[in-house]
């Protein structure tokens, strides 16, 4: 059903901080392995290996370039998925009911089976978080590894979407938003986490950290270190030897 | 957005048949016999053609059946269940006046409303879209309504009320055109909401995050041909309206007639051309690319 539901018990979704994201693409790496292999059709890739190659992912790391009014420029990776919005467009518009929200979790899936690969879904969303899959030609988008995430015969610790389970830098996070207490819920309200084109109006459940402030070396150029004081030039004014070779030099 | 053949053909094919369908149901020419069969001959071409042509866009087309299942939501499955419905009572009040020389003047109504219905459905999948700021207004419902019902009179050989439709069809197409060139940049949608980066400062893409393409830059990126809209718009209106009402306005023959519907047809494709390959989708800012 293509209606979206009015509430649902659990939001689960991701924090990702662009602060601490280092644009290393381990999780568009471990996104495409897992999603390949397991839930739904696999991720394919046209002419991997010739001049032209492209592909199926469901997550992808942009980069900005961020130019401050005053200031050095700051580059910021910017990782970018299924936001799994409360008012999702996707769902809405499509015609056989393949696109859908889950009221349990939030999560929103393709039923590739019901899925005849119109487009218009992909057309919906803002974000580009969808794709049509060149060779089984349904649509493809981010289940936010609903495979791993209940799974029983994965370790505790594996039942994370991959792309969180990977990164490096601690730069993703999965939980539940609508739990206050949840550590996604926390961190997204100590550190202002920001919805994407919020005047689009689909209320994304997915939250990016803003990168914080970064030091600012280049503003106070005078005051290098504490200890800059002690390390001033004590004779201003040179004496004896010095004194007396810059006294005769000036006068030539 | 990428313009698909498949969907150009389809949305002004049908238009132009469901167009023509709607004349026809109103009694607009009110003929009977052969003459009634080769007018919804000429109509059910030009919609069931547009419809099938439609379904070359799908990746699935054998499970085409399962969009008739959303209407409740899906504007493109409500498209689905008014055509169809306009094509069946169509084709009984079509029988009637075939074969019986009657004219059942309710189903024609019938008819008539879900022809319009089915047009005004078709514009609906792309209004709804706030992704694609230019399409997202009520010009554009407007314009696909304007432009099938000049075709529809066109075809039904209703000269006056041809000329005054291909006249509102052009200004509601200048009018479109008009509004969507500020589209985009009105809609309060930019790099710095997409990134919500912008109160550090001005955002520029700095790296894409694939060397290749991709099905979103194909899809939603098409940019080829845009430095030519200004020529191919009044290329557009040329073709679709003012040619052809100089031709109807000439003398009425039928050799003018088809020339003008030859014209009118090659017009409203280009125009359709531009809907698709000058509209902007917002995926393309994270791109860098509009």
């Amino acid at each position: 059903m293509t209606q979206l539901p009015q509430s649902t018990t659990k939001k689960l979704g991701l924090v990702i901080d662009l602060d601490t994201c280092v644009g290393c693409h381990a999780c568009v790496i471990s996104c495409k392995g897992w999603n390949t292999e397991n839930y739904g059709a696999p991720l394919s890739d046209m002419d991997a290996y010739g001049s032209d190659p492209s592909g199926s992912f469901l997550n992808r790391v942009h980069s900005f370039e961020v130019q401050p009014a005053q200031g050095e420029a700051q580059l910021i990776h910017f990782p970018k998925s299924c936001l799994h919005c409360e008012d999702a467009p996707c769902v809405t518009v499509c015609p056989t009911g393949a696109s859908y929200k889950r009221v349990e979790d939030g999560i929103v899936l393709v039923n590739e089976s019901d899925c005849i690969g119109c487009g218009l879904c992909a057309w919906a969303c803002p974000y580009g978080a969808r794709e049509m899959d060149a060779v089984e030609n349904v649509m493809k988008k981010c289940t936010l590894c609903v495979d791993r995430i209940y799974n029983e015969n994965l370790p505790e610790v594996d039942r994370e979407p991959a792309c969180v389970r990977t990164c490096p830098s601690g730069a993703r996070h999965f939980g539940d938003f609508a739990d206050p207490e949840s550590h996604v819920s926390k961190l997204t309200a100590e550190r202002g986490g920001m919805d994407l084109m919020p005047e689009q109006g689909t209320k994304p459940v997915n939250q990016y950290l803003p990168p914080r402030p970064k030091d600012t070396l280049s503003e106070g150029a005078g005051d290098i270190d504490v200890l800059a004081p002690y390390l001033e030039p004590v004779a201003q004014e040179a004496t004896g030897f010095l004194g007396w070779l810059d006294k005769t030099l000036e006068k030539l | 957005m990428h313009p698909a053949p498949s969907v150009i053909f389809f949305t002004v094919f049908s238009g132009i048949g469901f167009g023509l369908l709607a004349f026809l149901g109103l009694g607009y020419p009110g003929v009977t016999g052969w003459t009634a069969f080769a007018f919804f001959a000429i109509a059910y071409v030009c919609a069931v053609g547009g419809l099938m042509s439609s379904t070359f866009h799908l990746g699935r087309p054998e499970r085409a059946l399962k969009a008739f299942t959303q209407w409740r939501s899906s504007w493109l499955s409500r498209e689905g269940w008014c055509a169809v419905i306009a094509l069946l009572v169509m084709a009984v009040y079509g029988m009637g006046l075939v074969f019986f020389g009657e004219r059942w003047t309710i189903l024609g109504l019938i008819g008539a409303v879900f022809s319009v219905l089915t047009i005004f459905t078709t514009s609906m999948i792309y209004t709804q879209l706030k992704s694609v700021p230019r399409w997202n207004s009520t010009a554009t419902p407007a314009m696909f309504l304007s432009y099938a019902f000049a075709g529809g009179a066109l075809l039904a050989g209703q000269v006056t009320w041809a000329m005054g439709l291909l006249a509102i069809a052009a200004v509601v197409q200048v009018v479109l055109w008009a509004q969507g060139d500020g589209a985009l940049s009105g809609s309060g949608t930019s790099l710095a909401t997409a990134t919500g980066l912008g109160n550090i400062g001005s955002v520029r893409a700095f790296e894409p995050p694939h060397t290749g393409t991709n099905y979103l830059l194909k899809e939603f990126v098409y940019v080829v041909g845009r430095k030519h809209s200004q020529k191919l718009r009044i290329i557009a209106i040329a073709l679709m309206a003012v040619l052809p009402i100089a031709l109807l306005a000439v003398s009425f023959s039928h050799v003018l007639a088809l020339l003008a519907v030859i014209s009118h047809v090659a017009g409203a494709l280009v125009s359709r051309w531009l809907f698709f390959a000058e509209a902007e989708h917002v995926v393309g800012l994270y791109y860098g690319k509009r």
